[in-house]
């Protein structure tokens, strides 16, 4: 396929901020300089441990969130762009004893907003899987509205006898009966909603599909139906996806390439077989054999990595490279200097300071 | 801890039923399940939400709220029959003899005591004469074992100043304070990100080695079963459909539910691309549950008897056994009359 280098979606130096009422500076740092690109037709993995701004990454990319600071590019033409409007500010402190300590923090100053586009000819082309299908579904809704709104919003089909057969379609398409139209969302199972969701997702045609954690909320032996069925759906209509999970297992299957996050920033970004076979970060290292594995026999033999403590709170992010605090391996540089994301193999890129020898 | 290293048979359930009564009808989520549990013993059980895994196991710790009733079978927990207890016997019974941990440890503890107060509390409603002192003495031990540091600091912090690992370590704490026999673990990694159900895992495979009890470990995730048990129950529907050693499980599963899911899960560390083999259908309706075998409408190798009667359970190997007509024909075939191949020769007729 000459279609796969085409890059369709890129984002570079993407920020999100949420500010939080009262108090001073950026509030929680969910996603915090982080830039890749998506190739047409390829699915890209994002995995990360919660709270690491993986959801948060995917919906800033559809801007469903509006982002902070960045720029995101979709087909070729720039849909948002954006100045970094924080500068970090040394302020003095005054302690409890009295004495003076400095501080830096970061403030705000303005920055006029250098592009956004209207988005609704854009929202037919990316459209998303939320990850709770019950949710996710307006409960005093059929499925058949649920799936008809989304066609109506972009006029795609004029004709009642139009919609109703798309409709029928989609459903087919994603191995629901016709008759199942005219249900409400609660008549159905986990996994028969989470289709309905695949359903809507893929009424208006899309090109690109951020699925965030379409089956964590579903049971096992459903779990590789809906797997298989998105597989399917990218080859028959070639939709480019961007997979949220955070069953390392099922990223694996799933993609062409993996993205690790930690801590709203991007470690390290792999081909998916490169990534589990020669994982460069510590960070992914120690994630990869946290997975268990069911294999008795593996799992009484294999070495496993337990890191101490726990994901530090992304409000007050450590300085420097923010893996640092839970690193079996951090030096004086992690603390001091951000890693930048370098690429250390044929497209495998890691931030990490101890690779750069 | 004291180490007392008992042995043999910690926990006896037999034949155990438990119905709920709901408006639509009744509801059989365990349909009669047995199994045993011996001293320094990991039992995995293995299913699907609404298999009846969770209800089996509020069962024995007398925790079932209405409409659910124990229609059935027998408890018998350290030669003690527990379904026979009054309320006061279970309240006794609970923390001192089973403990049992949950699955959202937010929603178990009390956010509006401390840590401290919590844990000396289980302590007090077990030994009334317990000074404060030594309450808080082995509340801040039992901190210590199970991996917190700056214990005097937790005991004084309220459960959401705590991250979700650390509210489960406090959980299990609050579990074992009083040295239970018995703990029964329902999904207690499933909230908690990988990293960090690692050393959750870590922990309990640390004290479980320690205190030498008998744990019952629920959950969905073969993952988690294939590092941490012994062996391992699977249930579908409320009926325990396989069970056995750990090993015998993953290498020789016998029952085709059991090697469904073992072949729909993808491998972290498979060596190519291989298309997942799922398992078609969908879980059972439990109020109307098929007759015979409740796997037969998802069986890919569904007979006619399969759908008319259940099977009874066939001796697959050591403590292994399945309920499977497959098997019971293979023993038909090879000639073995069990009690149970004998009275269901028909099988090899209902191809």
């Amino acid at each position: 396929m000459s279609e796969k280098n085409d890059i369709l979606v890129q984002v570079d130096h993407l920020t999100k901020y949420f500010g939080i009422k009262g108090v001073k500076g950026p509030g929680v740092q969910a996603v915090e300089d982080v830039s890749l690109f998506i190739r047409r037709g390829e699915t890209l993995g994002l995995v990360g441990e919660s709270g690491c701004g993986k959801t948060t990454l995917g919906r800033t990319i559809l801007r469903l969130h509006e982002p902070t600071s960045g720029k995101i590019v979709y087909d070729g033409q720039t849909i948002y762009e954006h100045e970094y409007p924080f500068a970090p500010k040394t302020v003095q402190v005054k302690g409890k004893d009295g004495s003076l300590t400095e501080e830096t923090t970061l403030v705000k100053k303005s920055v006029p907003r250098e592009k956004a586009v209207d988005m609704l000819p854009y929202r037919r082309k990316m459209q998303i899987i939320f990850q709770d299908p019950s949710a996710s579904l307006d409960p005093r809704m059929t499925v058949g509205e649920i799936i008809g709104e989304a066609l109506d919003i972009h006029k795609m089909c004029p004709s009642k006898a139009d919609r109703t057969g798309r409709i029928k379609e989609l459903l087919g398409m994603v191995g629901l009966n016709t008759e199942h139209a005219n249900r409400y969302p609660h008549e159905f199972s986990g996994g028969q909603q989470q289709r309905v969701g695949i359903a809507r997702a893929l009424a208006v045609r899309p090109e690109f599909i951020v699925c965030d954690e379409p089956i964590s909320a579903l049971d096992v032996s459903i779990q590789s139906q809906v797997v298989n069925m998105l597989e399917d759906m990218q080859q028959e209509l070639g939709l480019t996806y961007l997979f949220i999970a955070h069953d390392l297992s099922v990223v694996r299957h799933i993609s062409n390439r993996i993205g690790v996050m930690y801590l709203g920033t991007l470690v390290e970004l792999a081909e998916s077989y490169e990534l589990n076979k020669h994982p460069i970060h510590p960070y992914t290292k120690t994630l990869l054999s946290a997975v268990p594995v069911p294999d008795p026999e593996v799992s009484r033999t294999r070495q496993r990595i337990v890191l101490e403590g726990d994901i530090p709170s992304p409000m007050n992010p450590p300085s420097g490279c923010r893996f640092h605090t839970r690193c079996p391996y951090a030096t004086d540089r992690c603390r001091e200097a951000v890693p930048q994301l370098k690429e250390h193999a044929p497209g495998h890129w890691a931030a990490c300071h101890l690779l750069d020898k | 801890m004291e180490n007392n290293e008992k042995s043999g048979k910690l926990l006896e359930v037999k034949d155990l039923h438990v119905s709920f009564f709901t408006p639509a009808g009744e509801v059989k989520a365990v349909g009669g399940i047995s199994y045993d549990l011996n001293y320094g013993e990991v039992m995995g059980i293995v299913g699907e939400s609404g298999s009846g895994k969770s209800v089996e196991a509020y069962s024995i710790i007398g925790l079932l709220q209405s409409p659910g009733k124990v229609v059935g079978g027998s408890i018998t927990l350290e030669g003690e029959d527990v379904l026979s207890k009054n309320k006061q016997e279970m309240v006794a019974l609970r923390g001192s003899k089973v403990a049992m941990i949950f699955q959202n440890p937010m929603t178990c503890l009390n956010p509006v005591y401390t840590i401290g107060n919590q844990l000396m509390e289980a302590l007090k409603a077990h030994d009334k004469n317990v000074s404060k002192e030594d309450a808080a003495k082995r509340a801040m031990e039992m901190l210590e074992l199970v991996g917190i540091n700056n214990v005097e600091k937790r005991m004084k912090q309220y459960p959401h100043e705590l991250s979700g690992g650390m509210r489960q370590r406090v959980m299990i704490a609050m579990g074992l304070i009083c040295h239970p026999q018995l703990l029964i673990a329902d999904e207690p990694t499933t909230a908690l990100d990988v990293t960090i159900q690692a050393q959750i895992l870590e922990l309990m495979k640390d004290l479980q080695k320690k205190t030498h009890m008998g744990i019952i470990f629920i959950t969905h995730n073969l993952g988690v079963v294939a590092e941490i048990c012994d062996k391992v129950s699977v249930m579908y529907a409320g009926k325990m459909v396989e069970q056995g050693p750990v090993d015998d499980i993953f290498y020789k599963p016998g029952h085709p539910y059991t090697i469904g899911l073992l072949r729909s899960m993808p491998r972290v560390d498979a060596e190519s691309y291989e298309r997942l083999i799922p398992i078609e259908g969908t879980p059972v309706d439990m109020l109307n549950p098929p007759d015979g075998c409740p796997f037969a409408p998802r069986c890919e190798h569904a007979m006619k008897i399969c759908l008319q009667k259940m099977p009874p359970y066939v001796e697959l190997g050591d403590n292994h056994r399945s309920a499977c007509w497959l098997r019971v024909q293979e023993q038909v075939a090879a000639g073995k009359t069990g009690p149970a191949a004998a009275e269901n020769k028909e099988a090899g007729d209902h191809e």
